[in-house]
């Protein structure tokens, strides 16, 4: 070491030579290693600085500032590196995990919903949209509930007209005196009309949606398990006009704005007036036209009778619309097979949805 | 159902000229007679009248002989010879009858006739034919035929034969070309399962002119009193009526004598009746056929010599047998209604038929009968509904008398039938007809004209109200204080009251007139109940975990007993059994859900598909030990609350279940993951992770086979990988766990194939329907530590993790278990639990001395099951 203490000139070039290393480093590794070559322990700025003390006063302060200015600037060389490099780096780094996108990942599979539950889901809400309630009923009911107090008596033609699943028994007479149990699996949602008549109290605005039963064998478009959705509204006042309305709204929610019904003359027990509804189908296969969707009418009076009320004293409407046939309708199914079956293809194409 | 031919129709209405099919049953729909469907004409092509130029018989090596004809078919169809002059066309007749200047039906090439029958030249016998000459039977216009068509035999009169020219359309001749409507016809309009019924609805319709035929023939019949014995004696004797109406309330008979056996049916009437759908037999019956299409009243015709009088209306006896004309023996009922006559002076004693249903074979008419009886009754709906029931015996006379006959047309229905048989079958029609008549006149309603305004919302002056009903055939009176008295028709039994008039004025005026309102329900108990949504809730999250939802049919038998290794008698006697089920080896409702869902599972591998993972909410069946017996109660009539109980329990328990079944791989083998086959866990997992969708805590305790838990079938279960589902009350409400390996082999399944079964409707019934409380989080530090567990085998998890969560109390936040390890250090029967704990202090922050302490609480406890933690 010098007199002066150290080598001025050698130190500048030095620290110059450590920017110049720095600037050109292309790894952080090798940025960390010119930090050390030329600022680290062993580096000769800090021998010269260990060695500050020993210089006389006057040098001391000047060589201080020196010191200062030098570490200054290879501190600057060296932020500014660093940011470079770690951007590169970065770079790099995001380049190495590319991968291929479109390869397979299932980590959490969907299931599926059946169509023809989401649909029954879909009508309700629409009966809670328009403030009704919604019921279900027993699937196993008395001859009471599903003929009887529907007016359709012992000999009604039309409780032969229904092909009906009986349960079997001989504990109970019918009224013909045959032995048997009094039940049936129910040939209609309408089942459950006078027992929500009866325990729920009017005024009455509930849609009976559920399973029913038929003995058709299956085949393209029967089942003889099969899904119905009753709407059944006793108040007064009511009339037609407000079952063409609630129809209509009906067939807006299931189909689309351009679908609305148009009302035939037709023939229930429970009814009277009675008529056939049919939907007009905005997307009827081979084009736009009417199809058969359900019945309904005018509460029959010996149905209000049968739950206790007055004729008289009040009116009220009712329908009941198949849920298969709305389904293959608006999903253009071709074959009931495939509703029923239970493949899970099938299902599976319509995911949570319908 | 009934067809409707426009060509009939018109005799008793007024029709356009160029009314098509679809028109009509346009107009028809319009007033409620629905479309059954439209049947399009079986014949097509050129089928044309020819005129037989001249022919040869030629003998052929087969003993038969053949024509070979030259056939004027007019100047579009002849050919053409090399001269470029039109001549007949060459054509082989096989028929007998063929004869020159005959005027036949010729089908030529292109034409089809019924059977998909196509008419082209072909080689035949040495000539080429280029066409064929139809017989009646070829165009399906008779089941037999002996020749062919002569048109001159064929009805028309001299100045139609006039007309007919070679080349004519002869479809159209025959009225073979034209569609026919068949349509629908619901219970109560009974009065249209006939032209008469169908042409006033068709005027009602479009308001053409209608021509009841009924009165004039009525007044053509002989006048005679009420309940009058004419030429055949006869009497009503019903003992047994059904809910005290009698079988029988009207029985008219006519006799026409000196009757030609061998007459035959007009043509233009067997068209009709074939047309119709009805097939052709001697004059009399096709007769009887013309008459109840045409009026709607059944008639039966006897050979007037066979039967021995008086005849006798009344109900069978108990066992007494009937050949009915079909050939089938019958033992009859004491239900049944018949009709029998008196041989040998023993009154009643031989029965002819089952009255309003079907004849039987003796007394029938034949080809030598001579002197004709002619029955014209009107019988008890029910009477006869339940004899067509009975016997499986549906015809067209008891369809017509289910539903309601007119029971005032008797006389004239006979008339017509007298008519027709004395023009075509000469003889004569007597005058002194047998009338026993207990029918009353309908009583008058009292109708309240605003209910048409009540019902239908229709505003309709009481003018026009009374109009409408008077032109559907009610007599009509009063009307100033706004109360019409409205005496129905008696061919409308279904009239009755004031709501039926409101359909009638309603559906006249036209339903489309009623205008368009939306009822506003009031806010009452609205939107989904909560087990409602707790339902859907299920239903989404088995979804939303990857399985696939599905619908079976709830009808179980022997066969899948045996697949779940049932106890069947067991089962069957906790059963709902169908009466008449339609697979008859599954005649049985499902107690459980998963019983079905098998089947699906099943059938989904059967058609190569993998990793069945499906599931299934619906209702299940059980019969229970307090099932009162349900009475028959009469409808229109409120059940006391006493009833209505019994109503409701004498029902079977009706639970809603969802069952899941697992198969193959729980994770798919992928590029990137390991995969994993199902097993017990999977279903567990499911459970409780249903559990925290609906906010309950379901436990899971080991299933005991030996000692079987809630019912639980054990040969169904695999007796090691099974647990109990129970709520925190301690109720069984499933099972999950995996299939017995023998299940799984009987159900076509994989081995360890995985299966769950939940009682909803037990799970929501112990469901909180209180609002969540919410607890404080704690914003303190956590502690972490792991512990381990040396405990004895037999201890559960459930029991350990119920000890370290007594231990941590409420400064124990979470626990998972990470890992189960069983080693000789650990000494004989023993196993190590491990698990990750969170502690957290609701109100400090904890120090090491707090975490010890805790510790420390936590294995005093776990030292009570023998356990002691792992250092």
């Amino acid at each position: 070491m010098a007199d002066q203490g150290f080598d001025k000139d050698e130190l500048v070039n030095t620290i110059h030579e450590g920017i110049e290393a720095v600037n050109a480093a292309d790894s952080s590794a090798k940025l960390h290693e010119a930090r050390n070559t030329y600022v680290g322990k062993d580096s000769l700025i800090a021998h010269v600085q260990h060695g500050l003390g020993s210089l006389p006063v006057d040098q001391r302060k000047e060589a201080g500032q020196l010191l200062g200015k030098l570490r200054a600037e290879f501190g600057r060389a060296y932020g500014a590196r660093s940011e470079q490099i770690k951007a590169i780096e970065q770079q790099q780094r995001l380049r190495d995990e590319k991968v291929d996108v479109t390869l397979p990942v299932d980590r959490h599979p969907l299931g599926a919903r059946h169509p023809l539950s989401k649909l029954m889901e879909d009508i309700q809400d629409f009966f809670v949209s328009m403030g009704w309630v919604i019921s279900e009923g027993p699937e196993v009911d008395s001859e009471w509930f599903d003929f009887d107090s529907l007016n359709f008596g012992p000999d009604h033609p039309a409780r032969q007209m229904q092909d009906t699943f009986y349960v079997k028994g001989d504990k109970a007479v019918d009224a013909a005196g045959f032995k048997g149990s009094n039940m049936v699996l129910r040939t209609q949602t309408s089942s459950d009309q006078v027992r929500g008549l009866i325990h729920r109290g009017v005024p009455l605005y509930m849609a009976c949606t559920g399973r029913v039963y038929r003995t058709d064998e299956l085949d393209a478009t029967h089942t003889p398990v099969f899904h119905q959705c009753e709407a059944l509204a006793v108040d007064k006042g009511l009339t037609m006009s407000d079952l063409k309305g609630t129809l209509d709204a009906l067939a807006v929610a299931m189909f689309g704005p351009e679908a609305h019904t148009r009302l035939r003359p037709s023939y229930f027990p429970f009814t009277e007036p009675s008529a056939e509804m049919d939907l007009w189908f905005p997307d009827k296969k081979g084009g736009a036209g009417w199809i058969e969707w359900g019945g309904c009418g005018m509460v029959h009076p010996n149905v209000l009778r049968s739950a206790g009320l007055d004729p008289d004293e009040y009116t009220g409407f009712a329908f009941g619309v198949g849920v298969e046939r709305a389904l293959l309708l608006r999903h253009d199914i071709n074959d009931m097979h495939d509703l029923v079956e239970g493949d899970v293809r099938f299902s599976q194409q319509f995911a949570m949805g319908e | 159902m009934p067809m409707v031919d426009i060509d009939w129709l018109k005799e008793h209405v007024s029709v356009p000229d160029d009314l098509t099919v679809e028109q009509l049953s346009q107009d028809l729909v319009k007033v409620g007679l629905e479309t059954e469907d439209i049947h399009p004409s079986t014949v097509t092509g050129p089928v044309v009248v020819g005129r037989i130029v001249d022919f040869d018989r030629e003998p052929q090596s087969n003993g038969k002989t053949v024509s070979w004809c030259h056939i004027d078919v007019g100047e579009k169809y002849n050919d053409t010879d090399e001269n470029g002059n039109k001549v007949p066309r060459g054509i082989i007749c096989g028929a007998p009858n063929v004869a020159k200047d005959a005027l036949v039906v010729v089908a030529l090439p292109g034409a089809v006739l019924p059977g998909d029958f196509e008419i082209a030249t072909r080689k035949t016998y040495g000539h080429t034919s280029e066409g064929m000459c139809c017989s009646s039977k070829e165009l399906g216009l008779s089941a037999e035929a002996d020749g062919i068509i002569i048109l001159t035999e064929e009805g028309f009169s001299k100045e139609e034969i006039k007309d007919i020219k070679p080349g004519d359309d002869a479809l159209a001749l025959l009225k073979l070309d034209r569609p026919i409507l068949e349509i629908n016809i619901t219970p109560d309009r009974g009065y249209a399962f006939s032209y008469r019924g169908v042409a006033r609805e068709y005027h009602h319709s479009t308001g053409r002119a209608y021509t009841d035929p009924v009165p004039a023939l009525a007044a053509a019949a002989p006048k005679v009193d009420k309940n009058h014995i004419g030429d055949v004696a006869a009497k009503i004797e019903d003992n047994d009526p059904i809910h005290g109406v009698p079988g029988c309330d009207r029985y008219y008979l006519r006799t026409v004598t000196g009757f030609d056996p061998n007459a035959e049916t007009p043509n233009w009437m067997r068209r009709r009746l074939v047309r119709a759908g009805v097939r052709t037999h001697s004059l009399a019956v096709d007769i009887t056929n013309y008459v109840m299409l045409d009026l709607g009243q059944p008639l039966h015709a006897y050979d007037l010599d066979k039967v021995a009088q008086p005849i006798v209306v009344r109900r069978a006896s108990e066992g007494e047998k009937l050949t009915t004309l079909d050939g089938v023996s019958r033992t009859l009922s004491h239900e049944d209604l018949v009709i029998a006559d008196s041989p040998d002076g023993n009154e009643g004693s031989r029965v002819l038929g089952l009255a309003g249903d079907m004849g039987g074979a003796f007394s029938e008419v034949t080809s030598s009968t001579r002197n004709v009886l002619i029955e014209a009754a009107h019988f008890d709906q029910v009477t006869v509904a339940r004899t067509a029931r009975r016997h499986k015996l549906p015809t067209d006379a008891s369809h017509r008398f289910e539903r309601g006959v007119d029971d005032q047309m008797q006389p004239a229905a006979a008339q017509y039938a007298a008519d027709l048989l004395t023009r075509y079958g000469q003889g004569e029609a007597s005058d002194n007809p047998t009338d026993l008549d207990s029918t009353t006149p309908r009583k008058p309603i009292l109708f309240k004209a605003d209910w048409v305004k009540r019902l239908a919302n229709l505003d309709l002056p009481i003018d026009e109200i009374s109009d409408i009903l008077t032109d559907i055939g009610c007599v009509v009176a009063g009307g100033g204080n706004g109360i019409l008295s409205v005496t129905p028709p008696s061919w409308r039994p279904d009239l009755n009251i004031a709501p039926d008039l409101v359909e009638e004025v309603a559906r006249i005026v036209g339903y489309d007139k009623i205008p368009v309102e939306i009822p506003s329900a009031p806010v009452k108990d609205t939107g989904l109940t909560l087990d409602q949504r707790r339902y859907r809730a299920v239903a989404n999250d088995l979804a939303e975990a990857g399985l696939t939802e599905t619908l079976s049919y709830p009808f179980v038998g022997d066969e899948d007993y045996e697949a779940f290794a049932l106890d069947a008698d067991a089962v069957k006697a906790q059963s709902v059994q169908i009466t008449n089920p339609l697979a008859g080896d599954r005649p049985f409702l499902r107690t459980h859900v998963l019983y079905t869902l098998a089947r699906i599972a099943r059938r989904n591998i059967g058609r190569g598909l993998t990793n069945v993972q499906i599931y299934e909410l619906g209702t299940c069946f059980r019969l229970h030990d307090d099932m009162p017996v349900i009475p028959a109660l009469p409808g229109g009539v409120r059940p006391t609350d006493e009833q209505l109980e019994v109503l409701e329990k004498g029902l079977p328990d009706q639970p809603k279940e969802a069952a899941a079944l697992l198969t193959g791989q729980a994770v798919n083998p992928g590029w990137y993951k390991e995969s994993r086959a199902i097993d017990y866990s999977d279903a567990l997992a499911l459970v409780d992770r249903l559990g925290r969708e609906l906010g309950i805590d379901l436990r899971f305790e080991q299933f005991d086979p030996d000692n079987p838990q809630a019912g639980i079938n054990a040969a169904t279960w695999h007796p090691g990988r099974t647990a109990v589902v129970r709520t925190p009350k301690g109720t069984a409400v499933g099972v999950a766990g995996e299939l017995h390996p023998q299940v799984c082999r009987n159900l076509g399944l994989p081995d360890h194939s995985a299966a769950l079964d939940l009682n909803l409707t037990a799970i929501f019934a112990e469901l909180s329907t209180q609002p969540l409380q919410a607890m404080t989080i704690s914003t303190f530090p956590p502690v972490r530590e792991d512990l381990a567990f040396n405990v004895p085998e037999e201890v559960t998890a459930a029991t350990l993790m119920d000890a370290i969560r007594r231990g941590g109390a409420d400064d124990l936040e979470s626990m998972r278990l990470f890992d189960v390890y069983r080693g000789e250090d650990l000494g004989q029967g023993r196993k190590s639990l491990a698990f990750s704990v969170v502690y957290r202090s609701p109100s400090k922050t904890l120090r090491s001395n707090d975490a010890r302490a805790i510790r420390k609480r936590i294995v005093d406890e776990v030292k009570k099951l023998g356990g002691k933690i792992r250092q």
